[in-house]
């Protein structure tokens, strides 16, 4: 209040009156949801990274300072290494398949009407059902005994398959049930980009003797390129932190044989709170998000200016931001 | 754009959308016929899809064997105050971003939305050690914590408030003499009913849905929430098919009613997000 009574025109100390309250307020009211964020996002975050370098014990992750042998360990164990191949594998099956598939089904979809609506509507239901019902429901369907695939599978004259009893099987499994889950959220990426391009372009190409194919691949898919770029960086990322699904389908007798869908996050979850190896698992945790930070830089690296743009005002066009 | 589907490929094409959309509907009735059947029935052969006989006998057992009830009191009391904590900071702070000017703005807008990206699963163990150094594990505060702030929230009302709110309608109620609080609450806060929406059915079917921070964070059973208790419940303690798919159908049914009721907005909020918070 000092500063204002300083001020000599009246005129001015009236306005920087009314420019201290707005500051004020600002600071108020930005402080309580910084000090939040902070201390659930941001000091965790740093603190992983200390955490890594650190030898722990219960109770106290900082136990004492080893450089990078956490890491070297990690590299060296065979349960981590294998859970970093499954996740990859399983990244990257999930996202091929649900890009694939939403792809198509965009295509197919794309002229509005009544029918695409409640396609959209059906096809988005698993993308809202939460993770646990869903894979208890699947873990019952994929059941050796009695469970409905096998029974379907049956009609062709399939013999019943173990599908979470063989570690062959079982992570296909777990992949076609997360593709089911994610396959309608990509779908709805793709339909607002392709419900974007201009009519006349179709036409044209049309007027000119391309066919459906040629007009689907040379004018549609290049225009779709920064939403496919998006849609397999948000997969791929998503899809590196799978757990609740391989944590319930894996559990009980009914489960799959635990390492041979084990992932990364799982590997955490036990090294951490099973085995209290706080150190070792926050070095796993590094790993993961330096996939992850990989993923989002190569979108940003990948797609020049012009393409971010274009994709943000796509985004905005079909009302998403 | 048009359908550029040649004419012999229509049938093609409405027999592979409605293939798709039976497989994609066929869990959840499944998981509802499972959950309707008397015992003998659910482990049938060949399965049936639609029951011979209809009970509510699963439900009543759910709720019976297992302190459902109280996971499902749990579930709606973390939603539903995770969804109005995120609605507060959402909105306080994407205003503060919006409209007002200060040193560290851009630094700290910069900080929220930075690590929109970093998942829970990144930061979980300290994260959880916080929360032992303040006594939270096994409390309902330690169970919210890491859901009352989204930054998708922030930059969502930031740019809601950016495109719809003039700076001419603040100052003149600066000029009125209304208090910065007071043009907030009264003026502000009453014109964010659509991002409110949107922001609102995100948080809560995020919430709702969360399970790894539940399993971790929490030991004794009155605390469990639905999906956790759902997750446990499926192995730990031999509990049959029926009764589990009762509960799996109880734990959907809220968020698939506000989805049904709110189709548009949700496929906005959800899609807007990545999924992730």
């Amino acid at each position: 209040m000092k500063r204002i009574s300083t001020e000599s025109s009246p005129g001015r100390k009236k306005l920087s009156e009314t420019e201290f309250k707005k500051r004020v307020f600002a600071y108020t009211a930005i402080l309580p949801v910084i000090l939040i964020f902070g201390f659930v996002r941001i000091v965790p975050i740093f603190q992983n990274f200390l955490y890594s370098f650190f030898q722990s014990t219960i109770g106290n992750p900082l136990q004492q300072f080893i450089g990078f042998t956490n890491f070297k360990d990690l590299f060296a164990d065979d349960l981590f290494v294998l859970s970093l191949r499954n996740t990859t594998y399983f990244a990257v099956f999930v996202t091929l398949f649900s890009v694939a598939f939403a792809v198509l089904l965009a295509a197919l979809l794309s002229t509005r009407s009544k029918a695409s609506a409640l396609y959209e509507t059906i096809y988005f239901l698993p993308v809202i059902t939460p993770m646990v019902p869903v894979a208890v429901v699947w873990k019952w369907i994929y059941d050796p005994t009695y469970g409905l695939l096998n029974y379907v599978l049956s009609w062709v004259g399939i013999e019943p398959i173990g599908w979470l009893v063989f570690p062959n099987t079982a992570m296909v499994a777990i992949i076609i049930m997360s593709v089911w889950k994610i396959v309608g959220y990509n779908m709805i990426i793709f339909l607002v980009g392709m419900r974007d391009i201009p009519e006349s372009y179709i036409e044209a190409a049309r007027i000119d003797g391309a066919s459906t194919m040629q007009v689907f691949w040379r004018i549609i898919m290049p225009l779709l390129r920064p939403i496919m770029l998006f849609v397999l960086v948000i997969s791929t990322i998503n899809s590196y932190n799978v757990f609740t699904q391989v944590f319930i389908m894996t559990s009980g007798p009914q489960g799959a044989p635990g390492n041979a869908v084990r992932t990364i996050v799982f590997d955490i979850y036990e090294n951490a709170f099973r085995y209290f190896r706080t150190g070792y698992a926050a070095a796993e945790a590094v790993v993961l998000f330096l996939i992850i930070l990989a993923l989002t830089l190569l979108q940003f690296g990948i797609s020049g200016n012009k393409e971010r743009r274009e994709k943000r005002r796509l985004l905005r066009k079909g009302g998403l931001v | 754009m048009k359908n550029y589907s040649g004419k012999p490929l229509v049938i093609l094409k409405h027999l592979s959308l409605l293939l798709g959309a039976s497989i994609m509907v066929l869990p959840f009735i499944w998981m509802l016929s499972t959950s309707l059947k008397p015992p003998h029935e659910v482990l049938s052969w060949p399965p049936q899809l639609i029951p011979n006989t209809v009970t509510i006998q699963n439900y009543v057992t759910v709720f019976a064997t297992a302190p459902f009830a109280r996971f499902f009191v749990n579930s709606v009391l973390m939603a539903s105050l995770s969804t109005v904590a995120i609605l507060i900071t959402s909105s306080v702070a994407g205003y503060v971003f919006a409209k007002f000017n200060f040193p560290l703005k851009s630094f700290l807008f910069i900080l929220t939305l930075s690590t929109a990206m970093v998942p829970l699963e990144v930061y979980m163990i300290p994260l959880y050690m916080s929360m032992v150094k303040m006594g939270w594990v096994n409390k309902f505060i330690g169970l919210i914590a890491p859901y009352l702030i989204m930054s998708y929230g922030i930059f969502f009302m930031r740019q809601n408030i950016m495109a719809s709110i003039p700076d001419e309608l603040l100052d003149a109620a600066r000029i009125d003499g209304a208090s910065e609080w007071r043009i907030f609450l009264s003026v502000v806060f009453p014109m964010l009913g659509g991002p409110i929406g949107a922001i609102s059915i995100f948080a809560f079917q995020q919430t709702w849905a969360a399970f790894i921070w539940p399993l971790i964070i929490t030991s004794s059973r009155e605390l469990w929430t639905m999906e956790l208790g759902l997750g446990m419940f499926q192995y730990r303690f031999t509990v049959d098919l029926g009764p589990i798919n009762a509960g799996s159908m109880l734990s959907i049914i809220p968020v698939l009613i506000m989805f049904l009721l709110m189709r548009k907005k949700i496929i906005q909020g959800i899609t807007l997000t990545g999924m992730k918070g």
